[in-house]
């Protein structure tokens, strides 16, 4: 049965009417025909309804949908000859970050991403898609073998933030972390990242330093989660609940529309209507269609270019005020 | 009147005055406060670091006066409008008002025993220390005034992490920063990293971390996760010295621990050692 998040319930009574119906009749009944289209033009109406006003809140619950398609979802969908690669040669493979080789239309590229699990083995297994230091060295060393062979990087980020563990901390998640965002900024071939659920604030950006950002149009990017966020702002309010979570997915600014008006990301890909979950196919045809525009321009460039004009974007991001720099 | 008949307000009135002893907060020890700001600020029984503001530091790290501040005029733009229980511009005023400060860290250049350097110095005392646009825009400045003036860089971090009520423009800091330290890498010019109780999260994951020489008080508390976030989430209880300076000297994440008196002295040998070769 399909998954329905709560602001979806209007949509689910009906769609559960129409399959009752689709059920019952076996196609003969003239009547009972119209009546579904009937039912279905409506379902169609009220599904674009909710979706056309989407709060930032409900955008982050869509965001971490149970049947959204994941890094390897998108991989299998949409590359061929993937062959993927493990370990991070220092203590051991962390399953939330996968990676490998991979075709992409006529590129050859390094594909890699967080990886979330589905049912609840594999989600412990993935740990939620929440990386320990080994996923983002892993993450770099097929980076680095990125650029000795020339290939065009591309990554999904999907993770609620990098694990706060014990052991993580014991092997330096936050090095790790470091680490990548310096590497990334000067790496010499093109970097595509793609936002394809959860952008969870360190343990995303730390996969994400790009020369093109572009973000699912149901995907959301923050520096720490609304009930995080919440707690911290509201604790000595008493209760916290999905009132406040709410109140601070909007106050954030985290969906793909703040991002691209902030101009931390360069475009938005379409999601089918109900979000990726719904229809992945589509939603990989769409990401497959801006991954190859985006690569098709940046493999035009020189990597000296591409650095240079990867250290200038990154600069601009900040809202501060104040002197002018003397030039 | 005998002593034990005057009532509990009389009593009140012949106490000492405020503030004239401070309680350690690490061995509980009873301290005159100012036989405690003679030794820097370091509990004169058990060694714990007190925090000290970015002026102390500045006195401490510096040749005496050779300080100049760069990029103070550098502030936040409150680039969501943020609001909370109070405005985000107003807390920010509120800071300021509580600091002196405009933002959590001070920028300049200085001498350390002689040899010049570019500087970053973070306070704990303006939210928390927290890395904003203002904040990453001035560390971005003075590691590019380090790699333009080929003269070392060094920052003092103490700092929750990013600053929350700038979202997505605080997270974009870490990738700013980060790719500034790796061009003054690039260009073999020498960074150190000092890290000062607290330093956690965008900061520690950023350039706190990514020094040439990483060094670290006596007991600071450093990690990326909030010690309190990590037992929420392994349900575990912590080991004892879990994310204190020495507890990562042990696993390697840091070069040295080093007493407050002693930081200048060793991180101008640092720098001799680190100086091109002929």
């Amino acid at each position: 049965m399909r998954y329905y998040l709560e602001f979806e319930k209007p949509l689910q009574e009906l769609e559960c009417k129409i399959e009752e119906l689709k059920r019952l009749s076996d196609g003969s009944n003239l009547k009972i025909n119209s009546e579904i289209k009937n039912l279905e033009k409506k379902a169609r109406e009220i599904h674009s309804h909710i979706f056309s006003n989407l709060t930032a809140w409900q955008k982050t619950l869509l965001a971490r949908h149970p049947e959204r398609p994941y890094t390897l979802d998108y991989i299998n969908m949409m590359t061929s000859d993937f062959v993927e690669l493990h370990g991070d040669r220092l203590f051991g493979d962390d399953p939330a970050v996968v990676g490998g080789f991979a075709r992409l239309g006529r590129f050859p590229v390094v594909v890699l991403g967080h990886q979330k699990g589905r049912g609840i083995k594999e989600r412990i297994s993935r740990n939620f898609g929440q990386p320990n230091p080994e996923g983002y060295r892993k993450a770099l060393r097929l980076m680095k073998l990125a650029e000795r062979f020339r290939k065009p990087i591309v990554t999904f980020i999907d993770t609620p933030g990098a694990f706060p563990g014990l052991g993580a901390e014991e092997r330096g998640q936050a090095e790790a972390i470091a680490e990548n965002l310096m590497e990334m900024s000067s790496l010499k071939v093109p970097i595509v990242s793609v936002l394809i659920g959860e952008g969870g604030s360190g343990g995303a950006l730390a996969i994400s330093v790009a020369d093109r950002l572009l973000m699912l149009e149901h995907s959301v990017y923050s520096v720490i989660s609304p009930e995080g966020c919440a707690a911290i702002l509201w604790k000595k309010g008493g209760e916290i609940g999905v009132n406040e979570y709410a109140q601070a997915a909007q106050a954030l600014k985290i969906t793909a529309e703040d991002m691209l008006k902030a101009k931390v990301i360069d475009g938005i890909i379409p999601e089918p209507l109900g979000g990726a979950n719904r229809d992945p196919e589509a939603a990989a045809k769409n990401l497959q269609e801006a991954l190859l525009a985006a690569l098709e321009e940046l493999s035009l460039k020189p990597a000296g270019k591409l650095v240079e004009e990867r250290y200038k974007k990154l600069k601009k991001f900040g809202g501060f005020t104040g002197a002018a720099k003397p030039a | 009147m005998t002593w034990f008949k005057k009532t509990k307000a009389e009593l009140k009135k012949v106490k000492i005055p405020e503030g004239s002893w401070v309680k350690c907060e690490s061995c509980k020890e009873i301290i005159y406060r100012k036989e405690m700001e003679r030794n820097l600020k370091v509990c004169p029984k058990c060694n714990y670091h007190f925090r000290i503001d970015a002026r102390e530091r500045i006195a401490l790290l510096f040749d005496s006066g050779s300080f100049e501040e760069a990029d103070a005029l550098i502030v936040s733009a409150d680039p969501l409008s943020f609001k909370d229980t109070m405005p985000y511009k107003e807390r920010l005023e509120k800071n300021t008002g509580k600091t002196g400060l405009t933002e959590a860290a001070v920028s300049g250049t200085a001498l350390v025993s002689g040899m010049r350097v570019s500087a970053i110095i973070m306070d704990f005392a303006f939210m928390g220390g927290s890395m904003g646009s203002a904040v990453g825009e001035k560390i971005l400045r003075a590691a590019e005034r380090a790699t333009d003036e080929k003269v070392p860089l060094v920052t003092v971090s103490s700092s929750g992490g990013a600053r929350m009520q700038e979202g997505i423009f605080s997270l974009m800091q870490m990738a700013r920063v980060s790719a500034a330290i790796g061009r003054l890498k690039g260009n073999s010019i020498p960074y150190i990293s000092i890290l000062a109780d607290p330093t956690f999260g965008g900061v520690t994951a950023s350039f706190a971390m990514l020094g040439d020489v990483i060094i670290a008080e006596p007991r600071s508390l450093i990690g990326f996760a909030g010690p309190r976030v990590i037992e929420q989430t392994i349900k575990q209880q912590l080991p004892d010295n879990f994310q204190r300076a020495e507890f990562l000297l042990e696993h390697g994440l840091i070069d040295m621990v080093v007493h407050r008196k002693d930081i200048k002295c060793v991180i101008a040998k640092l720098f001799a050692h680190l100086s091109p070769a002929p």
